[in-house]
């Protein structure tokens, strides 16, 4: 018995104090307000005060920063256009992977494990290398540019880098093993004889992929979504590295706040609205894997 | 056997050129004489002996093994342990919210651990450097290690503890010589992991690292602001190539294990 | 009525002064509200060849596993050997089990696997090799010390097992569907092994098995588990020829039941009304039984003759069409269908030529059997 309560006590109390504790510090900031001085919030709790301490310490706490975010559209735009990059290149994503996904699982038996393995490969590449070679390709004199305007597509060259379509870009490289992964999965697992009884049953090649293949793969897509939507709601490193200044992000909203702006209330607030934005995606992923279990029970 | 279509002949094609070509020019002009980085000019080796002189770099590359070693070996001893109250404790108080806290950091963005940590370290006054890296990268990554470790977890057959606790092990024995060697496979495939994420995290460890402590993601992210580097090619085509040795080989040897486990079945059988 | 053992057979739960090895007493396990185990006294005895038979969910495993100590009983004692067990934890036990998986451990060869529990007991090192050597012996599986498990047959992961369990030489061994995982011929073979080997180490054997072939063919005595009771707990022959109630029967080989109301009951010899107009049926009389209740008369479908012909002054005849016939090489099953809706199963052997035989579908035949094939029981 105590060789469980250890084996139990010791992650416990080490997710509590690593991830519970500072959760609550974020929360209890971002009720606080801005001040010059170190650490930058007043108040802090002192408990030499005794009861009376800790009561003022609560007594000074306030919405403000919500009010503030709310107030200063800045970060209206920020949470919008954060959503609505991500759901762009969700969607880029999954028209991306479908295809690939798709001809993977069609592909024969002995080639399917070194598919799989190119597709991970790059998952284990530095995140930050993969971003960072796009930069050398968008860009008005990069790759691209010079590939195009050596073809005679274009005059002058297009600026990409820094806008927000090198953002979209950069999501839809940097996950597209998120998203072809589960959809692959799903598609592999399906029986062929399905689509061979469609057809037998008077469907043609393409009306047998919509009413099969298509709906059979959903749950895999749904993941994937989900897998390439929460993460790229939060990203930070694409939007710092090919967006523009132009290009709001909420993760980059909170870096500057904290970084530049040094202020530790609003940035904590930034990322106490952030968490509840992406409550509802993760809830509804959860919802959607467990479903995925019970069925291949 | 059945032959790919053209439409899935030209999906893999594209596909797997997206993927790969940005990497191939990145390695390509690693090799590029030329300062300007998007113009060839001829073969060379310059900037990998550049890189190898840069105190910076080795001192950042230095940081990141240790935090990495650190790091993933706390997590994979945190996560296995998770893993096993996860699969095996049955209740106890308070499991749903220890499950909360294992999953929850696999979708928090990182910005959020890492502002959220940096808060802590400030608050409890924990000067920040090598260790509150550590200390961070531990926590997120154990959480990994327990989604590897407890998959594992569930299709093992417990009868094999029960036939050791039989044979006369004490349970602590039984782990170590039956439990621990049949799972080794996840709980090295969640040391990698959790090492790779911690060399390839940058975010977390820019709000978790003091002014003392620069890991190479860091230094990277102040380099590549700035703009295209041949440098940073050289570093990258290193790091590329380390991992690609990497990966394939763990895959190889384990391909080669499955199958000397088939043959040896279908032999036992003949 | 006598039994089919000769008093100077191995029968020790014969004999008043006889010490159990195992005595189960009043045990009782439950799991929140599910009683797995309900109340249960049994004795075990040295070198016995015991077996758990009943389906799945009854309660075996779960009495099995008291005795490894992986489960401790909720209410009442269970010993072996004299000592109390409640609390002591099975690598504590001079108890082994054999697993239904066989459990054998992947990562270590066959010679490690039966030297393992060895390794932890206190014999000194130098004894161990030559212990794990007379064990391969003992289950001829010598030439294959080196290997992993997943690099023998089924048959001899099994053998392993075996040996490793008994490589500590336990007082008792327990072997939880032992022979479940083996195809049918194997199963065979391998059991008759497993009577010897027991023979050979003189270890007591309690075995749990949903099979009653396989007890009846292995087995010095038999339980019949129910929900976790115990409903019969006898000899193999006993348990086939006089089951205590429909539930053994039935569990137990391939029986015909016809209900009714037991009307006399006359020393060995019962009486049983199945059907308004027709003479009554007789049975030998189960224990205990009464006069005026509902019963059942049970009935071997092997001990019932079929023939074209009135079979003449018998007690127990019946006329019925049949209704269906399943060759089954050495012997022929008959359906028989009986004016009233009762179905009955008989059972021919095939002695003369399918042509000469001359019973057909839908023939008019009769059944008939002695007074004593079939046993009448309560319900």
């Amino acid at each position: 018995m105590l060789a469980r309560r250890v084996l139990i006590g010791v992650p416990y109390l080490w997710l509590l104090v690593l991830f519970l504790v500072p959760f609550g510090i974020v929360l209890k900031i971002a009720l606080s307000d801005y001040a010059l001085s170190i650490p930058p919030y007043t108040p802090t709790m002192d408990f030499s005060q005794g009861w009376s301490g800790v009561k003022r310490f609560f007594a000074a706490l306030d919405l403000e920063n919500f009010w503030f975010l709310s107030e200063d559209d800045l970060y209206w735009k920020a949470y919008l256009s954060s959503l609505r990059i991500a759901l762009i290149s969700t969607f880029l994503t999954l028209l991306a992977g479908f295809p690939i996904a798709y001809a993977m699982a069609r592909a024969p038996q002995e080639w399917r494990p070194a598919l799989m393995m190119l597709v991970i490969l790059p998952f284990w590449t530095s995140f930050l290398i993969r971003v960072y070679a796009w930069m050398g390709i968008l860009s008005n004199e990069g790759f691209l540019n010079q590939a195009l305007m050596g073809l005679g597509v274009i005059g002058t060259p297009l600026t990409l880098l820094n806008t927000d379509i090198a953002v979209y870009i950069g999501i839809v490289y940097t996950y597209l093993p998120f998203m072809i992964l589960p959809v692959y999965a799903t598609l592999e697992r399906m029986d062929e004889s399905l689509l061979e009884a469609a057809e037998d049953l008077g469907c043609s090649r393409l009306s047998a992929f919509w009413s099969v293949t298509f709906p059979l793969a959903r749950p895999g897509m749904v993941a994937g979504c989900f897998l390439v939507f929460i993460p790229a709601l939060g990203e930070f490193v694409i939007p710092s590295l090919l967006g523009g200044s132009g290009t709001l992000m909420i993760g980059k909203v909170l870096w500057e706040e904290f970084f530049a702006n040094r202020d530790w209330p609003v940035a904590s607030a930034v990322a106490i609205v952030l968490l509840l934005l992406l409550i509802v995606p993760i809830i509804l992923f959860q919802r959607n894997e467990q479903k995925q279990r019970e069925a291949n029970r | 056997m059945k032959r790919l279509s053209w439409f899935n002949i030209v999906a893999l094609t594209l596909g797997f050129a997206f993927l790969y070509i940005p990497m191939l020019i990145l390695i390509v002009y690693s090799f590029n004489a030329s300062k300007l980085v998007t113009v060839w000019a001829g073969f060379s080796t310059r900037w990998y002996g550049e890189l190898l002189r840069n105190e910076a770099f080795l001192d950042a590359a230095w940081v990141t093994l240790r935090v990495g070693v650190f790091s993933s070996t706390i997590a994979t001893v945190l996560g296995t342990m998770a893993a096993f109250v996860m699969v095996r404790a049955g209740r106890f108080y308070g499991r749903t919210l220890f499950s909360g806290m294992i999953y929850a950091p696999l979708v928090m963005p990182e910005v959020i651990t890492g502002l959220s940590l940096l808060l802590l370290f400030i608050a409890v006054g924990l000067e920040r450097g090598v260790i509150t890296i550590v200390l961070a990268h531990a926590t997120f990554s154990m959480c990994y290690v327990s989604v590897v470790v407890s998959s594992r977890l569930a299709t093992f057959d417990e009868s094999l503890e029960q036939a050791a606790l039989d044979l006369g092990c004490t349970p602590w024995d039984a782990f170590k010589s039956v439990t621990l060697p049949i799972i080794a496979p996840a709980v090295i495939a969640g040391w990698l992991l959790a090492f790779t994420l911690s060399l390839d995290d940058l975010v977390i460890a820019s709000f978790t690292a003091g002014p003392s402590a620069t890991t190479l993601p860091i230094k990277i992210f102040s380099s590549v602001r700035l703009g295209v580097s041949p440098e940073i090619n050289a570093l990258s085509t290193i790091i590329i190539g380390i991992v690609t040795v990497g990966v394939i080989s763990a895959s190889l040897i384990s391909k080669r294990a499955i199958v000397r486990q088939r043959q040896d079945e279908q032999a036992a059988v003949g | 009525m006598t039994s089919s053992l000769d008093d100077t057979a191995f029968a020790p739960w014969k004999k008043a002064d006889a010490v159990p090895l195992i005595r189960f007493e009043g045990v009782t396990k439950r799991y929140g509200d599910f009683t797995a185990i309900d109340n249960i006294d049994l004795n075990i005895y040295e070198r016995e060849f015991f077996a758990l038979l009943g389906p799945s969910g009854c309660g075996k495993t779960t009495l099995m596993r008291m005795l490894a100590g992986f489960e401790d009983a909720s209410e009442g004692a269970i010993t072996i050997a004299g000592q109390n067990m409640k609390g002591v934890p099975p690598n504590r036990r001079a108890v082994n089990m054999m697993f239904q998986s066989y459990a054998l451990f992947p990562h270590l060869t066959v010679y490690d696997n039966i030297a393992f529990g060895l390794k932890r007991s206190d014999m000194p090192k130098s004894e161990i090799a030559g212990r794990v050597e007379e064990m391969l012996r003992l289950v001829q599986l010598g030439k294959f010390a080196r290997r992993k498990p997943h690099q023998i047959s089924g048959g001899q992961r099994q053998r392993v097992a075996l040996a490793r369990a008994l490589a500590k030489g336990p007082k008792l061994l327990l072997l939880d569907e032992p022979l479940g995982a083996l195809d049918k011929k194997l199963r065979q073979q391998t059991q008759f092994e497993l009577m010897d080997i027991q023979e050979k180490t003189g270890t007591t054997f309690v075995i749990v098995t949903h099979d009653q072939e396989e007890a009846m063919t292995v087995a010095s005595r038999i339980a019949v588990m129910d929900h976790g009771r115990l409903v019969q707990v006898d000899t193999p022959d006993r348990i086939y020829e006089a089951p205590n109630s429909v539930y053994v029967a039935d569990f137990v080989g391939d029986i015909d039941i016809i209900r009714g109301h037991v009307a006399a009951v006359d020393g060995d010899i019962a009486e049983i009304v199945w059907a308004e107009g027709k003479p009554p049926l007789r049975g030998t009389a189960a224990p205990g039984l009464s006069a005026g209740g509902p019963g059942a008369l049970a009935i071997r479908p092997e001990k019932i003759t079929i023939s074209k012909d009135d079979p003449g002054a018998v007690h127990n005849k019946v006329r019925g069409k049949v209704e269906d016939i399943a060759y089954l090489g050495s012997m022929s099953t008959y359906v028989v269908l009986l004016p009233d809706g009762v179905r009955l199963k008989c059972q021919m052997a095939n002695v003369r030529r399918i042509s000469r035989r001359g019973i057909a579908w839908e023939d008019d035949v009769w059944l008939s059997w002695t007074d004593t094939a079939g046993i009448v029981l309560p319900e």
